[in-house]
């Protein structure tokens, strides 16, 4: 059995793409794919009639404002240690981000996964340990474990303050709002391994869009991508999984029982959409002691963009980085304004990052060795 | 435990039970004001550089070796032999002696190593909480070798680069050591004294034009800087760039670029284009070069940039990473 290689998926996709005779526009839904199709060389090589859009797929940058506030004033408290993902800590919120509260003295600890943060609480039992537990149901299930774990173990002072978003409320949102013209979506590999590829059978039946499951090699992403375009040449919409080898269709059964066992789908507000009915996990009853906006008595507030940002338009799709007047002139990786230009998975950050883009106000860097 | 060290009876003890009997040798032993050191005819290169690093010991190395491989090494990359280095150390209380003597012997094998006396140093005790466990400044200087002709202005066009081994093994061992880190790789950090292989490279003939040794800021960073110093656009090749498959694995699963991550123990050397194989093969004839690599070349693209051509054969800006790069969350 011979291999196709990339180079001859890149040819295939040119060929229906020219087949088509128009421009087709893919939205990738999740941040992973953004940097992967940059990282990889992939996005140069695709035909300029072929546009990828970014969707509303990084955590980080569609966790709203209020939120980052919230989690500020948190670590503004003495007695509170935050423990966070680390592309959390740069976002900037009306005070100053995370970042800034750590060097006035906040105890802000970045942490790989929410069991870190247990053990941190249980390691030190005079202090109230946040976790910041953001993602889609690629970290919610981590998330859920984590709770499930504290509460065997009769750990206290550990607390989450809740910003998990669903992938699928998301894209229906999107599409129910119909300003961004979508002709299918190249769907996330990981988020897929817990959902399963069922999961996004509303969008093919109740939008008539064309989904296609794919991992983040190469390969997975060019083969995606053209059984998009081909389904899209021929006027077809359908659920395919090219990533059969991880993704099943009923996904991963015993980590979604255990988000299930501890959230319960919520409204959540999202960067610049606004509230999304049931696109946010909240905790169950039984399990609302670990709730940081219930222990501190706090609420989220309203989400508002910074002046001049337009991360809120970029995460929907509805404008490109360079669109934006603050992009790689006020707004760098080195000092970001909106969150697109903080995390690793933000489209601003992988446009400046890996894009044919010249800084345009000259940033003089001390050589470090 | 360390307690305080005023200059009184505690650091004379502290230098001569912990320092003095590691370290010794006929520069360092009159614990004068200042070593006196036989001077060479020759040109005199003469570097400084401050170590702070989280856990003070991790997989594959420590604060001692690193601060002595960091300094041997700028002396090796700039064309030196290293002769002497100076050992600045600033401990905090409450540092354990079991961990002091392990680092000071830690510098003691890194030195002989490198063949390089610690011919004068200086000790100092801080509060605890106002120390970082421990931080260590080392200078150096070092004799230029006269065979090299070290210069990033004969760069031109068509010059090959290439790497003296693996990528991104120090900076992975370090971040799995780190505390939180709820993963463990086998990732051991490569940190390592450069002027063996160096001098071998010297020996080769070669028409060496440039040498740096990737560390923080990776491979990128230093290819991002010589880009915009020399004003000419470099080109690497993915699939060329040694690296192991474990350190591939774990940068995937952090999120993190390979290229952006630290480096130890490492030199990228730009060399005239017909000299390429004969640099290689005396990088490989050495055990710190086996996995030497001819990783990319400089070209005349306009306007300068650092590209990569990836696996997949496309194209991507390299760019130099804007500090220390976050693992990201899914």
């Amino acid at each position: 059995m011979s291999k196709t290689t990339p180079r001859q998926l890149v040819e295939q996709i040119a060929d229906a793409v020219s087949r088509a005779d128009r421009t087709i526009r893919l939205m990738e839904v999740c941040g992973t794919h953004t940097v992967a199709l940059f990282r990889s060389g992939v996005k140069s090589l695709l035909p300029n009639a072929l546009r990828l859009i970014s969707g509303p797929g990084c955590p980080v940058c569609v966790t709203s404002q209020g939120y980052i506030d919230a989690a500020c004033d948190l670590a503004g408290r003495e007695d509170v240690t935050i423990c966070t993902y680390g592309d959390m800590v740069r976002v900037p919120g009306r005070r100053g981000s995370l970042e800034h509260r750590r060097a006035e003295g906040a105890d802000v600890l970045v942490v790989y996964s929410a069991r870190d943060a247990v053990s941190h609480a249980a390691a030190h039992p005079d202090r109230k340990v946040v976790f910041l537990a953001v993602g889609f149901e690629t970290t919610a299930p981590a998330t859920a474990a984590a709770v499930l774990e504290a509460e065997a173990k009769g750990i206290t002072n550990f607390f989450i303050l809740s910003g998990h978003k669903l992938v699928i409320p998301a894209m229906q949102a999107l599409l129910s709002a119909g300003d961004v013209p979508i002709d299918g979506f190249l769907c996330p590999g990981h988020v897929s391994v817990v959902i399963g590829a069922n999961a996004y059978a509303p969008i093919v039946e109740q939008y008539g869009k064309p989904c296609v499951v794919a991992g983040f090699e190469p390969e997975q992403m060019l083969k995606g991508i053209l059984h998009l375009v081909r389904q899209i040449g021929r006027g077809e919409s359908r659920l395919e999984n090219v990533y059969s080898a991880a993704v099943t269709n009923e996904g991963n059964v015993a980590a979604r029982r255990c988000m299930e066992q501890v959230f319960v789908p919520a409204d959540s507000i999202w960067r610049a959409m606004g509230t999304i009915p049931g696109s946010g996990l909240e905790l169950r009853e039984p399990f609302r002691p670990f709730d940081a906006l219930v222990h501190f008595g706090l609420a989220i507030g309203p989400d508002y963009d910074p002046p001049g940002c337009r991360c809120g338009e970029v995460i929907q799709g509805k404008v490109e980085p360079d669109q934006c007047n603050l992009f790689a002139r006020q707004c760098t990786p080195a000092a970001p304004v909106g969150p697109c230009m903080v995390s690793s998975e933000g489209t601003c950050a992988a446009w400046y990052k890996y894009g044919r883009i010249q800084a345009k106000s000259p940033s003089t860097q001390a050589r470090s060795s | 435990m360390l307690a305080h060290g005023g200059g009184g009876e505690l650091t004379g003890r502290l230098i001569a039970e912990h320092f003095l009997p590691r370290l010794r040798n006929q520069w360092l032993e009159p614990l004068g004001d200042s070593a006196v050191l036989p001077w060479t005819s020759s040109a005199l290169a003469f570097t400084t550089d401050s170590h702070v690093v989280q856990p003070l010991e991790f997989p594959g190395g420590d604060i001692g070796r690193l601060a002595v491989c960091g300094t041997v090494n700028d002396l090796a990359v700039a064309g030196a032999v290293p002769l002497a280095l100076s050992l600045a150390v600033i401990m905090e209380e409450g540092l354990p002696l079991k961990v002091l003597d392990r680092i000071i012997d830690s510098i003691a094998a890194a030195a002989a190593e490198a063949n390089v006396s610690i011919a004068t140093g200086d000790t100092k005790v801080v509060e605890r909480g106002r120390g970082d466990g421990m931080i260590i400044n080392t200078a150096g200087v070092g004799s230029l070798r006269e065979s090299l002709s070290l210069d990033k202005r004969r760069i031109i066009p068509g010059d090959a680069m290439v790497l003296t081994g693996l990528i991104a093994e120090h900076g992975l061992a370090v971040m799995s050591a780190r505390e939180g880190l709820a993963f463990q790789t086998a990732l051991r950090s490569d940190v390592a004294p450069l002027n063996g292989l160096i001098e071998q490279m010297a020996a080769s003939g070669a028409d060496i034009r440039f040498m740096r040794d990737p560390t923080r800021g990776g491979l990128a960073g230093l290819l991002a800087d010589l880009c915009v110093d020399i004003r000419l656009s470099i080109e690497i090749e993915e699939t060329a760039i040694p690296i192991s498959r474990t350190a591939r694995h774990t940068a995937e699963l952090l999120g993190l670029d390979p290229v952006t991550v630290a480096n130890e123990g490492k030199c990228v050397a730009v060399v005239a284009a017909e000299d390429a194989g004969k640099l290689l093969e005396a990088c490989r004839a050495h055990p710190l070069g086996r996995q030497a690599a001819i990783i990319g070349r400089i070209t005349d693209a306009a306007p300068p940039i650092v590209e990569m051509i990836t696996d997949a054969g496309g194209r991507r800006v390299v760019q130099r990473p804007y500090g220390e790069e976050l693992p990201r969350i899914c």
